[in-house]
Parts: C-alpha cells; sequence; structure tokens
C-alpha cells in the first residue's frame, strides 16, 4: 500500500493535519497566528543552511525554527508590538534565507519545492519522521494539556496555581517547530500558517469545549488533507495548495453551519 | 505564622519602580485590603505576592505548601476559546462535577455549569471567576478589583458572598478594591498605597491618617473621592528622608 505514492502522499498530509489541528487552536487562542508564520518562514533559512552543511533538511530547518520562535519569544514585550516584531523577523528570515539559497552554487534546489510543497515526493522514511513528529506534538499537547489551557486563559491565574508559564509558552513553541519542520514537505513554508490556523478556526463555531475544538480541528484537517489530494489527483492541481483550498471551503460551511445550527437553538 | 511576607520588596517594570520597599505581611484568616489611586502599584503588588512578577529588590515568602485562590482583574477569554463554566472550573485540575456544582453553589453561580464563559454577565463571570479559586481550597484568597463593572447592589451582594465563603472556608482574603466605605467596614486592616505604603493598619487608623486624606479626601463616605484626589500630593514619608 505504502509503496504508491499517492497513499504516501495522503497519509503524509493527514499525519501533518492530526498535530496542526490542535497545535493550531492554541495558535488561535492565543492570538499567536503571526508567529506561526514567522516560525515557517524561518524554516527557508533551515532549508539553506541544511543544502550546505549537507545535514537533513528536517533538522536544518527544525533547528532555525526553534531557534526563530525561542528569538521571538525572548525579544516579546520589549518596545515593540509583538505583529510588527513578528513582521520584522518572518519576513528578515524568508529574505535570508532566499538569499542564502542563491549562494548555493552547485546543489540543484528546486525552490518552488520548499515554499509549496512536494508531497507528491514524499518517501517511506518521510513518511516516518512526519509521523514521528505529529505523534510527538500530540503527545506533547496532551501530557501539558491543562497547564497549558490554563496558562492560555491567563498568566497569573496559571502562577497562582503553581504552573510557570514561560515553561508552558516553550511547550508550545517547541511543538510548533516539530511542526514547521515535518509540514515542509507537504505544504510547504508558504502555506504551513493555513493548515494551522484554517482547520482551528473552521472547528470553532461547532465546539463547546477546548477538547472538542481541538478534535475537530484535526478532522477538518485530514479531511482537507484528504480531498485536497484527491482533487489534486482528479484535475492535476498542486497539493499543498489543494490541501488547503479545500480547508478553507471547510471553514466557509462551518461558519454557515454554526449559524445555522445557534438559529435553530434559538427558535427551540 | 504568616501566610505571606513580603520584606522591603521593590518592583521595576520598564525601569520604573511601580514598588518601592514594602513590607507586608497577612496572617491566617485576616482580611487585609489595598487602596490606592489608579497607577498606585496595587495589581503589580499583587502580581508579586502571587510570584507572577520577580521582586527587583526585596523578597517574597510564602508560607511552604500555601494554597492560593486568585481572582484577577479583568479576565478576558478570547472569543475564538469555546469554554463551558464547568470546564473552565476544572482548571488547572480536574474536579468532579459534585466538586464544582458545590464550589458554584457557594459562590451564589448555581446552574451556570452549561453555560459558555463569553455568555455571562459581569456578576455572574466574577462569581464563577470566585468559584474556581475557591475549588483551591485556598488558605489565601486574592482579589483585584472583583467589583469592577458591577453596580452598587451588585458588588453590594458579590462582598457580602466574599464575607460568607470566608467564614466556611477560614482563609485569609487579601483584596485591591476602590470602594472605601466597603472597605472601611470589612478589613481587619488597610494598606494604603502609592508606589510605596503611604499608610497602613486599622480601619479607623488608616481613615484618620494625613497620608490617606491627602489621597483620597477628608471623607471616607464616597468612592467618587478617588477619583478626585490630586496626584500631586506632598508625601510625608519622602519628605522626612
Amino acid at each position: 500500500m505504502l509503496d504508491d505514492f499517492l497513499v504516501r502522499a495522503t497519509l503524509a498530509g493527514i499525519g501533518v493535519a492530526l498535530a496542526a489541528g490542535p497545535l493550531g487552536c492554541f495558535v488561535v487562542w492565543r492570538r499567536m497566528a503571526y508567529f506561526g508564520d514567522a516560525t515557517a518562514h524561518a524554516a527557508i533559512l533551515g532549508v539553506a543552511l541544511s543544502l550546505a552543511l549537507s545535514i537533513s533538511v528536517f533538522a536544518g530547518a527544525l533547528a532555525v525554527a526553534l531557534i526563530m520562535a525561542v528569538a521571538v519569544t525572548l525579544l516579546a514585550g520589549r518596545g515593540y508590538a509583538m505583529d510588527t516584531l513578528l513582521g520584522v523577523m518572518a519576513h528578515a528570515a524568508l529574505a535570508f534565507g532566499l538569499v542564502a539559497v542563491s549562494f548555493l552554487n552547485g546543489i540543484q534546489l528546486d525552490l518552488m519545492a520548499y515554499l509549496f510543497g512536494d508531497i507528491l515526493a514524499v518517501g517511506r522514511v518521510d513518511l516516518a519522521v512526519i509521523w514521528a513528529g505529529a505523534l510527538l506534538v500530540l503527545g506533547l499537547l496532551l501530557w501539558r494539556w491543562q497547564a497549558l489551557l490554563t496558562a492560555t486563559l491567563n498568566q497569573d491565574l496559571a502562577t497562582a496555581s503553581g504552573i510557570n508559564p514561560a515553561r508552558e509558552q516553550m511547550a508550545l513553541t517547541l511543538g510548533l517547530a516539530i511542526v514547521v519542520a515535518v509540514a515542509i514537505k507537504v505544504v510547504g513554508v508558504l502555506l504551513i500558517a493555513a493548515m494551522l490556523i484554517i482547520p482551528a478556526a473552521a472547528a470553532r463555531p461547532l465546539s463547546r469545549t477546548p477538547e472538542g475544538m481541538a478534535v475537530m480541528a484535526a478532522g477538518i484537517g485530514a479531511l482537507s488533507a484528504l480531498l485536497g489530494m484527491r482533487g489534486s489527483y482528479l484535475y492535476d492541481t498542486p497539493a499543498g495548495p489543494s490541501i488547503v483550498a479545500v480547508a478553507a471551503v471547510l471553514f466557509a460551511v462551518a461558519n454557515l453551519a454554526g449559524t445555522v445550527m445557534r438559529r435553530g437553538r434559538r427558535g427551540a | 505564622m504568616s501566610l505571606v511576607t513580603a520584606s522591603d520588596l521593590t518592583v521595576r517594570l520598564g525601569g520604573h519602580a511601580a514598588l518601592s520597599h514594602v513590607d507586608f505581611a497577612i496572617e491566617p484568616g485576616e482580611i487585609v485590603t489595598v487602596v490606592g489611586p489608579n497607577g498606585s502599584g496595587k495589581t503589580t503588588f499583587l502580581r508579586a505576592i502571587i510570584g507572577a512578577l520577580r521582586p527587583s529588590s526585596g523578597r517574597v515568602e510564602r508560607m511552604a505548601g500555601l494554597t492560593m485562590g486568585y481572582v484577577p482583574q479583568g479576565l478576558s477569554i478570547d472569543p475564538t476559546l469555546p469554554l463551558t463554566v464547568a470546564r473552565f472550573l476544572s482548571l488547572p485540575r480536574r474536579r468532579s462535577s459534585a466538586e464544582i456544582g458545590a464550589a458554584l453553589a457557594q459562590a451564589g453561580a448555581d446552574a451556570l455549569g452549561a453555560r459558555q464563559m463569553v455568555d455571562l454577565s459581569g456578576g455572574q463571570f466574577q462569581r464563577v471567576l470566585l468559584a474556581r479559586a475557591l475549588l483551591e481550597r485556598p488558605q489565601l484568597l486574592i482579589l483585584d478589583e472583583p467589583t469592577t463593572g458591577l453596580d452598587q447592589a451588585g458588588s453590594a451582594a458579590f462582598y457580602h458572598q466574599i464575607d460568607t465563603v470566608r467564614q466556611q472556608l477560614n482563609c485569609a482574603v487579601l483584596m485591591v478594591s476602590h470602594e472605601l466605605h466597603v472597605v472601611m467596614s470589612a478589613s481587619d486592616r488597610v494598606i494604603c498605597l502609592n508606589g510605596h505604603v503611604c499608610c497602613h493598619g486599622t480601619p479607623d487608623v488608616v481613615a484618620s491618617a494625613p497620608e490617606y486624606r491627602a489621597l483620597f479626601g477628608s471623607g471616607t463616605q464616597g468612592a467618587l473621592a478617588l477619583y478626585r484626589h490630586d496626584h500631586d500630593h506632598h508625601h510625608h514619608a519622602e519628605a522626612a528622608e
């Protein structure tokens, strides 16, 4: 079954979606959308560096994404508003990454594959790395769930209960870096943030509890991967953007459904 | 022994000393109220007490194993976060529905368990925050202007609830309030803060202290005095140094 590139690609997409959905809920709740973007854009620099140093692209992207995420966390609250800071960092990292790529003489690099993903080129090893990363992130979220949620609500509330909000923020940052690193092949650095935010946002109108929203986001993401891959195969469209396009349609449908449900409840 | 002791506590926020050389202790069962004008460091003080802010100098010592229930000021829940009242009360520790029901009843918020947090009124929201603090079985209940946004009847009812809860749990209460008439009648001790401790003591002592009068005017009957007072008042303590 895994011999079929289309099966591998679909499984890769579902793996990323399962981790990105619940993690994306925290990105949405904590208003870190730009943060996800910045981390993802920085990964292109990681790709360039790992090709120059002949190390695995996954390791390079993970390292740079992590450095980026930690740098932003440390710089936050020092005179610039968070969105300004992230705007500077995200685009600077992307620009430096693209410049660094141009220095890579003699190495054949298909830039588009990293910017928009190359899901059809996912091999067995890639698939294993993607699923290992996804399960690691899900395990991390499950382990820290209660503390993460409390710290997300209010940092002082968490502190008074003996939770260190900085440590929980670090756990999320780590999770984000891992998702970015494993998602490069699937959707590319430009659309990773979409896989974090759109399924979570689509799950919101259909949920009553944080857990419900996280599960729903994972489901919507997985469905997007499945339908996106199918559509990409049938209509010969690029895989990553197709997945994100399906997620966006599901977002619209979920909002309509949520409105209808609320009307129904009020009418009852 | 004291639940929390602050000695020579100084907290700097972005280079500006929000609190200078504050000495403070609270004993089990005591009700201590912090009053002071806007920007006088009241919230900073509470945040240093719970450990959310690190002292720039001096120290804050909490009794080993101290349980604190905290009701923050102006807790805003992002509308993208779906959260029922019952789920909120199960943070950070899972609680049984019996425990949740009991805490809601104790806080005067019965039958709100299934509601979404974002749909609550101001008074309901404050009671739910109180219920959550109670679930920690606090030895020290800390409230930061808990009646902000409530009308007079609502805030009177809320203070009454706090008093009932304190008698049931026998916990100490440390709160920031701008409702001077309530403060003066219900507190064991009052601390008047304006970057430093202006004056402190029993309500009678504080009410007649010149530092307090300089801040709030000579009468304690109206909360409006807080908004009328002159920020450029003369500090006796500093003048003496």
